[in-house]
């Protein structure tokens, strides 16, 4: 009987540690609309049965900011993409706001980025702000994840919070996310892990003093705690990267884009968090 | 100036007489502390937000000052009695000599 009970105590403490959620309320509401932190995975995961967001691993303070506009400090850098988009650049004399008068007018693009072009290429929302910058303001380019990029990106994504995550990955769409998905499940760096080593076996246990997630990425462009800014997705693939001491794929790689349209068909159903709250 | 200072408070819009409310400020702001170095060794010089005042009606609610040792984009959360209908006004002032204002009415509901 004395055996049993150990037994039952072990599972439950293996379940908890397996688990390791910070939260005890796995809603989230921001600004009283509801966001879908979990989703049933899709066909293509033979190896994870439902998909968390990076949200449901975080601890209640970091969870609490992401609540509130005000306290989300993501919309510090929101203000200066509104801003960055309104000024005048480049020899056209045009700002984004010349064509676009609305931000609101990007409601789903973000759900649906990655995508392959007409010229069979695939694009990023970065690619789509530089090539509005130099074919059609006549500017330069901005950095692929600078901070002007990460700030612009953040209000085009903002646009589309709620909606759930749902890019093409059939068709000419296809040869990329197959390429992403070897990419995720490689070995690399002189740790010798992939991606999937921790987001997909390993997720909810700790890693040093932190929680593993599933390595969703529908809250990019991220604030991070730890840096107090907005991250976008390539500069965390590139910090990943280092951490297992593998050299980087250059930030608006096509590696990185493959790769991000393959994790973006891995968080398929949760909702664009843009911008979310993250340590 | 320093660049992109944006300041930002969040105040109710009304409040009943004699209620507590809860006041949100933030000021986007580098908050250079003056102890830092750029890549040729010299010292940058400090440059932050020094003093914070919410006043209603021009009676002093909370009066701040600032060092060195506070982080980028200051956020000030306090709580506020309202005991009549009037003007919440936010100052920052800047080492520079830069002011910031920002005004809120609340009515009573």
């Amino acid at each position: 009987m004395k055996l049993q009970n150990a037994i039952a105590a072990a599972a439950i403490l293996s379940f908890a540690g397996t688990m390791g959620f910070a939260q005890t309320d796995n809603e989230l509401t921001v600004e009283g609309q509801l966001i879908s932190t979990e989703a049933a995975a899709p066909a293509h995961m033979e190896n994870v049965g439902t998909v968390y967001s990076g949200w449901r691993f975080r601890s209640e303070e970091t969870q609490a900011m992401q609540t509130d506009d005000f306290d989300n400090s993501g919309f510090v850098f929101v203000d200066d993409g509104l801003a960055l988009m309104a000024s005048v650049d480049g020899s056209e004399g045009k700002s984004c706001a010349s064509c676009h008068e609305d931000a609101e007018e990007f409601a789903g693009l973000k759900a649906q980025m990655p995508r392959v072009n007409d010229s069979g290429e695939l694009e990023t929302l970065e690619d789509l702000v530089n090539t509005c910058r130099t074919e059609r303001m006549g500017a330069e380019p901005w950095k692929y994840n600078g901070s002007q990029m990460a700030a612009v990106t953040a209000v085009i994504g903002l646009q589309s919070r709620g909606m759930p995550v749902d890019v093409a990955i059939d068709g000419a769409a296809e040869s990329f996310w197959e390429r992403g998905k070897d990419l995720y499940y490689a070995r690399v760096g002189q740790l010798d892990l992939s991606c999937a080593n921790c987001h997909e076996d390993n997720y909810g246990t700790m890693i040093r003093a932190d929680h593993l997630s599933q390595g969703q990425i529908n809250g990019f462009p991220t604030y991070r705690l730890k840096n107090a800014k907005l991250n976008t997705v390539h500069s965390r693939f590139s910090g990943c990267m280092k951490n297992v001491r593998a050299e980087p794929y250059a930030i608006g790689s096509d590696e990185f884009k493959a790769l991000e349209l393959y994790l973006a068909s891995r968080g398929t159903g949760l909702s664009v968090e843009t911008p979310s709250i993250r340590n | 100036m320093a660049e992109n200072v944006r300041p930002r408070v969040r105040v109710p819009k009304t409040a009943a007489a004699g209620e507590v409310i809860t006041i949100k400020s933030l000021i986007s702001h580098k908050m250079e502390s003056g102890q830092r170095k750029d890549g040729d060794g010299n010292v940058i010089p400090r440059s932050i937000i020094n003093r914070f005042v919410c006043a209603f009606n021009g009676e002093t609610v909370i009066d701040v000052t600032l060092e060195a040792a506070v982080s980028t984009n200051p956020f000030f959360e306090f709580e506020a009695v309202v005991p009549e209908a009037g003007d919440f006004s936010f100052t920052w002032y800047d080492d520079d000599g830069s002011v910031y204002e920002e005004t809120k009415s609340v009515a009573i509901a």
